[in-house]
């Protein structure tokens, strides 16, 4: 009777061989799904590209009017309008989506910090609780918030009149905003990052952190230049993370950023937070009653197609973060 | 910071069980380990109840003696307990800079105890608390603000534990952190390669700074974070068994470094292994549960001790 | 041997270099630092009060019981307008389904990336599938089964009218759903199982049984803790999901089953959820009664609650069961 679990001589026998068999084509059939989705997504989505070229990115009239008119040529097979410029999308996009990772990214760092070390017990014992409900309430009900509670206050109090009359012969400023979607999107994605950046930080080792203090380092400059210094990896993997998530947000920007194809100016000064804008995520939701006009589809598959690959993009970006770390023994 | 737990202490299990076989032993019975009085040969060591000092002793030191000893700090009648267990009672004694003190005793005797109350790092833990006065240069620690006094008094651990940064970052990190401004590397260049150099570890590294510490062998790395302790410019260094997890290439290298350093620095070092206080040690301080049983000179320690534990456990009856 | 002892009170030689003392211990920007963290950590617990407090202060002003078991309506005014029964039950039915679907497939791909794993390849190319997929926007996975329901070999799954496959059903959403929640549960066994000591499968192996017994009958009870946690988290995700349900349940406000038999019937028909009917009824919907909202928002936050709480006390529980390995 010999033990072969070390020797790897070919298949376990009987029922082991089967439950691996059956398991294995499982695995293959989802992993053969989640292909075919980047498959099929771009192959509906081509037309769109194919017609604008490469101007699809770029700017040149007003995207809600293409849309419209996208929309209402489906009827005639012959004569669907596929011209589409979304560069309006996609800079509010970056805007949002940029602003929130950044603005999640510093307060998440403070806080986790914050709840590893320096929080006395009960301020630690109440975080704990408060990050995962943040992390598990829909998106739909921050949506709802924002609605009611931000976007109002942001037109009433923040907003003066001679701000609005400013821009008002491009754009209306009526609270649905850049500034309410980068709050309301930091605060979705905030959880996520503490989250791993918490985990991250408890994995340092010990020793290293009370080396430092034995030198004569005090506990904050230890934690950051010695602990978050260390949990580099983890900070890297919970932003990529929690950037993607804030990238493929629709529902609750769709409520709070605005109805509009806008491109932010930021030459108009300060203002420009508070002008409305629709990303990418949103102007799919915004649409999809649209759905059964082939040219609007080929279009919105488009827009969904440049989020996936943004998000395929930002994964590859941590990975690549996180090779020059290897070097001094922060292995991933 | 405070963690909740006492740090945990690793303890190597060879080498004490060595210490039973160097007994300079003529006698062929078990008993004779047990009390000094039933060994057959009257030792020549001048020890009136027959007490022979172990082989070790009978070799030449091999360092010249201290020449000159400053007071730096002053433990009184120390006490630490960990949730209401006494780690150590009552200890007091002197810790001169020009002279290497060393803390020996057998595991859980409270040696480390002692050494971390020295720098304060006691605190670090929850359920440590301690009564008593230790003072640096005339002035009580407790006055004294934890990070500040670390400066002053600083420590290498059992495990080397340097930075995951190149070792240059690793010696700089000292001096950047402490400096009011953040020094240019120009200026650091100097600073870090005189505290290379202290350490015994400069003519290894010097050509490539940048290398990662990690990736620096065990002793290399130690003699590192005897660098990096350097670098602050301490008035009392503590060792926490420094070489306990080195090989003894490595041990002997850095011994040698202690005895080096001894007269710039205060040194206490925690030892389990008796040989190595013995090589390196000025005076020895002997705990036994937390207790201090006895204090003298290496050589009066070894050769002719005072008390029964002391001699029972120097000579190997008990590790 | 003689040494000279020299008293404090000759003040010890300078060091080379000295520097300055304890004020610079703690600098300035380091004390700013901590009163920011500090500031931060406060912020946090009082914006999640406020939103918890208005939502239920909210809730609890515009929800009747009659809500939950009446159907929406349409209607002028609010009190016209009905409640959300339909939605609530459709809740519960599409978490069941979708969960239903995600919870076997993650402890199978689990099982298979930890006891199996052959070949190496495949196994990392399943491990960067899932790590994809938890990267996914549930928009994408929404668009995706627009494409994938609509297809014609599907079409028993949704309605059928004049040849053309609807594509919206519960089928539909469930599934995706399922897809949504599938990395969460995927990674939380694999931890699981991955935390048992290698020793108990040998000690299971020695004994003559085989690995797919092991599996069943040591390795996935002791990971039970795990395997509960990942789907609460996958569940909470499913709940809180709107694209998805807009996109693939069609967006009526009462469940419209389509064909006869009576279940089935449901299922392949349309629907909303609370979460849809959140968003239609939000100032910004087409609905726009805002009472409505706040009401199914309120049920809804009872829910992710009464979740929360299910994942704490199961992590509690999963703590005291531990391997000594």
């Amino acid at each position: 009777m010999d033990d072969d679990s070390l020797i790897d001589d070919g298949p376990p026998p009987g029922p082991d061989q089967r439950a691996e068999r059956t398991l294995g084509a499982l695995v293959c059939v989802v992993v053969g799904l989640v292909l075919a989705m980047f498959v099929f997504v771009f192959h509906e989505a081509w037309p769109s590209f194919a017609h604008n070229g490469l101007h699809w990115f770029g700017t040149g009239g007003s995207v809600d009017n293409q849309i419209d008119a996208i929309y209402t040529s489906g009827d005639n097979a012959a004569r669907a309008i596929y011209t589409f410029h979304a560069w309006p999308l996609i800079w509010s996009t970056i805007l949002i989506t940029g602003g929130a990772a950044i603005v999640a990214f510093v307060c998440s760092l403070f806080v986790a910090v914050f709840i590893v070390e320096f929080a006395p017990d009960w301020l630690r014992a109440a975080l704990q609780p408060v990050v995962r409900l943040l992390a598990m309430v829909p998106s739909v009900v921050y949506g709802l918030l924002g609605v009611v509670v931000l976007v109002p206050f942001i037109n009433n109090d923040l907003i003066s009149e001679h701000a609005k009359a400013s821009v008002t012969p491009i754009i209306t400023l009526d609270g649905y905003s850049l500034l309410a979607a980068v709050v309301i999107l930091a605060l979705m994605i905030s959880p996520l990052m503490i989250a791993i950046f918490v985990n991250g930080l408890r994995a340092v080792p010990r020793g290293w952190l009370e080396g430092s203090l034995a030198l004569g380092v005090n506990p904050w400059r230890t934690m950051w230049k010695v602990g978050v210094r260390t949990a580099r990896p983890a900070l890297i993997a919970g932003t990529v993370i929690a950037t993607a998530r804030g990238l493929g947000e629709a529902v609750m920007l769709e409520m709070i950023s605005g109805s509009v194809g806008f491109a932010p100016n930021p030459a108009d000064g300060l203002v420009f937070i508070y002008e409305p804008s629709r990303p990418l995520a949103a102007a799919i939701i915004a649409n999809i009653d649209q759905l059964t006009s082939p040219p609007m589809r080929h279009t919105l598959y488009a827009m969904g197609a440049v989020l996936l690959f943004s998000a395929a993009l930002l994964s590859f970006a941590g990975w690549a973060a996180k090779q020059p770390l290897i070097r001094y023994g922060l292995v991933s | 910071m405070e963690f909740v737990t006492p740090p945990p202490v690793r303890r190597l299990t060879g080498a004490e069980g060595d210490i039973g076989r160097l007994n300079g032993s003529g006698n062929g019975n078990g008993s004779g380990h047990r009390n000094g009085n039933g060994n057959g040969n009257g030792s020549g060591n001048g020890n009136g109840d027959g007490h022979r000092a172990p082989a070790f002793v009978s070799a030449r030191r091999p360092v010249a003696p201290a020449t000159i000893a400053i007071d730096r700090m002053q433990v009184e009648d120390l006490s630490v307990d960990y949730a209401r267990k006494r780690a150590v009672n009552s200890v007091s004694l002197p810790i001169r800079q020009g002279e290497v003190l060393a803390l020996i005793g057998p595991s859980g005797c409270g040696k480390t105890t002692l050494l971390r109350s020295l720098n304060r790092l006691t605190e670090l833990t929850k359920t440590a608390s301690s009564e008593g006065q230790i003072t640096l240069d005339g002035v009580d620690i407790a006055t004294i603000e934890p990070t500040a006094l670390r400066r002053r008094v600083t420590m290498v651990f059992q495990q080397p534990n340097p930075f995951p940064m190149s070792v240059f970052d690793n010696v700089a990190y000292v001096l950047r952190e402490q400096a009011s401004r953040r020094p240019k590397k120009r200026v650091l260049q100097g600073d870090v390669e005189e505290a290379l150099a202290r350490a015994g570890l400069l003519d290894e590294v010097r050509d490539d700074l940048d290398h990662a510490a990690l990736r620096l062998s065990g002793g290399q790395q130690q003699r590192l974070c005897i660098a990096r302790a350097l670098a602050a410019h301490p008035e009392v260094l503590l060792l926490d068994e420094p070489c306990s997890a080195l090989d003894p290439q490595s041990t002997k290298v850095i011994e040698e470094l202690i005895v080096k350093l001894r007269k710039d620095v205060a040194i206490v070092i925690v030892t389990h292994n008796l040989q190595q206080a013995f090589r390196v040690a000025d005076y020895v301080a002997f705990m036994y549960l937390g207790e201090m049983v006895e204090y003298a000179s290496a050589a009066h320690l070894f050769s002719a001790p005072r008390e029964q534990r002391t001699k029972d456990y120097v000579s190997g009856a008990f590790g | 041997m003689s040494t000279t002892r020299a008293f404090a009170a000759a003040s010890p030689p300078p060091a080379a270099g000295q520097r300055n003392e304890s004020s610079a211990s703690w600098r300035l920007i380091d004390r700013i630092g901590l009163a920011f963290a500090w500031f931060l950590g406060l912020l946090f617990c009082a914006v999640t009060a406020a939103m918890v407090l208005y939502l239920f202060v909210q809730g609890i002003k515009y929800l009747r019981p009659s809500m939950l078991v009446t159907n929406p309506k349409a209607g002028f005014n609010e009190s016209h307008t009905g409640g959300f029964f339909d939605p609530l039950l459709d809740t519960v039915v599409i978490s069941i389904m979708s969960m239903g679907l995600a919870i076997p497939i993650g402890i199978a791909i689990a099982v298979w990336l930890s006891e199996f794993g052959r070949p190496s390849a495949l196994a990392r190319v399943v491990e960067s599938t899932i790590e994809m997929l938890a990267g996914t926007p549930s928009i994408l996975l929404a668009l995706f089964g627009t494409l994938l329901f609509e297809a014609p070999w599907l079409g028993f799954l949704s309605r059928t009218s004049g040849g053309v496959v609807f594509g919206r059903s519960f089928f539909a959403a469930a599934a995706m759903l399922a897809l949504l929640a599938l990395p969460l549960v995927v990674a939380s066994v694999r931890e699981g199982l991955q935390a048992i000591p290698s020793h108990v499968r040998e000690a299971s192996y020695a004994v003559g049984k085989t690995k797919s017994t092991t599996t069943r009958r040591v390795l996935l009870p002791a990971a039970r803790p795990s395997v509960l946690t990942g789907s609460m988290l996958g569940l909470g995700r499913v709940i809180a999901d709107t694209a998805i349900i807009l996109l693939l349940l069609g967006n009526t406000l009462t469940n419209d089953g389509s064909g006869s038999i009576p279940i089935l019937s449901m299922l392949r028909g349309t629907g909303s959820t609370l979460t849809s009917y959140i968003f239609y009824n939000a100032p910004t919907g087409d609905g726009d009664q805002p009472g409505k909202a706040y009401a199914a928002a309120f049920v809804l936050l009872l829910i992710v609650l009464a979740l929360n709480v299910g994942v704490d006390l199961v992590g509690r529980r999963g703590k005291d069961l531990r391997w000594s390995s």
